[in-house]
């Protein structure tokens, strides 16, 4: 039981005082579970985290889903997402409410019009580094450029697009071996 | 109950498909709300910039504050909530279970030398959905986007302080 408890005000504490995302949560679960208890070995974790980014949904409750799995099964990952996601739910549900009552006040108003640019900014800036770390190259440059213009543009659905991609890239990589095999 | 159904099956999706984390789940959240009208687009970018300056991640601060308000219930979020992180379970327990035969699939990686590139797309095209005439709203709007564009790309400007910054200037040019 004192397992279950450990675990779970683990994931609270972290999911409570990580500002700016999920990626910020990482290097905090990390030290915990790898460094400071032992639970996991530093490679399985390394290979887990991989797989967590690499898989769809939200990046830290994948990883917590994983952490609680690995250490105490099905319950354990039960108790590690509720313990990660709780304090969002709780924080955003208060604001929520609170929010709602002030966001037609003057001074409230004035300050979000001055926001709101600055966030479309916020997303914008870091698109042409994650192309580069995605390793996008000139040769590669028109997925991502087709893909925003179908979602921008024509409103298709990112589901399609993903979707697109996935079939996209499976395909590409069974004609490129075979390919190769010929060459050889 | 129909409107708890709809929320359910949107932030399904979105957990089932939103690849890449943050940013990149934001044009999947933009697209289920822009087909179902929940919230404005406006109060879409507010819930973005409130979700920088809270702890957690951006998908369930999302989740639990479009559930709230589309519904006007805390049932509302947790419904949303739950939803948006169901898909997690079913895929890390597969995963984990399978995990040596993952780790160096070739169909897994050609899949995911697409899709990398393509969460590069999906976050370009949540800031160009945020090109609106909610949040652009005048001259002065523009020039506050250049000028965060340019603290953020160029100075690498802690996100929160211009946040602030933003604001700041919002009191004083409104």
């Amino acid at each position: 039981m004192k397992i279950y408890w450990q675990l779970f005000t683990i994931f609270f504490k972290i999911g409570a005082f990580t500002l700016g995302g999920g990626y910020s949560m990482i290097p905090l679960i990390e030290r915990e579970i790898v460094t400071n208890r032992k639970w996991m070995e530093p490679r399985d974790f390394i290979d887990m985290l991989a797989l967590a980014q690499a898989a769809p949904g939200v990046i830290a409750i994948n990883t917590a889903i994983f952490v609680g799995y690995k250490i105490k099964g099905v319950k354990g990952s039960l108790v590690t997402s509720l313990g990660a996601a709780l304090p969002s739910f709780i924080i955003i549900l208060l604001i929520a409410v609170v929010f709602t009552d002030i966001k037609d006040n003057e001074m409230v108003n004035r300050i979000f019009k001055g926001i709101r640019p600055a966030i479309v900014a916020l997303i914008a800036a870091p698109v042409w580094n994650m192309a580069k770390s995605a390793g996008v190259t000139w040769k590669t440059a028109f997925i991502p450029v087709v893909a925003a213009l179908l979602i921008w543009w024509l409103g298709v659905s990112p589901v399609i697009v993903i979707l697109g991609a996935i079939v996209g890239g499976i395909g590409y990589g069974i004609w490129n071996a075979k390919r190769k095999q010929k060459v050889d | 109950m129909e409107l708890y159904l709809q929320l359910f099956i949107s932030f399904f999706k979105i957990g089932l498909f939103g690849f890449g984390g943050g940013y990149a789940i934001l044009s999947l959240i933009q697209h289920e709300i822009l087909s179902h009208d929940w919230i404005t687009q406006a109060e879409l970018t507010d819930i973005i910039a409130i979700s920088q300056m809270t702890p957690g991640p951006i998908g369930i601060n999302s989740a639990t504050y479009v559930g709230y308000v589309a519904t006007g219930s805390v049932w509302g979020a947790v419904v949303a909530t739950i939803a948006i992180v169901l898909p997690s379970f079913a895929i890390m327990l597969t995963l984990s279970k399978f995990m040596l035969a993952v780790r160096d699939n070739k169909y897994m990686e050609y899949a995911l030398s697409a899709l990398r590139p393509t969460v590069v797309g999906l976050i370009a095209a949540a800031a160009l959905l945020l090109v609106n005439k909610e949040n652009f709203i005048d001259y002065k709007s523009v020039i506050l986007f250049v000028a965060a564009f340019i603290l953020s790309f160029k100075f690498k400007l802690h996100p929160i302080l211009l946040i602030i910054l933003a604001g700041v200037a919002g009191l004083l040019l409104y």
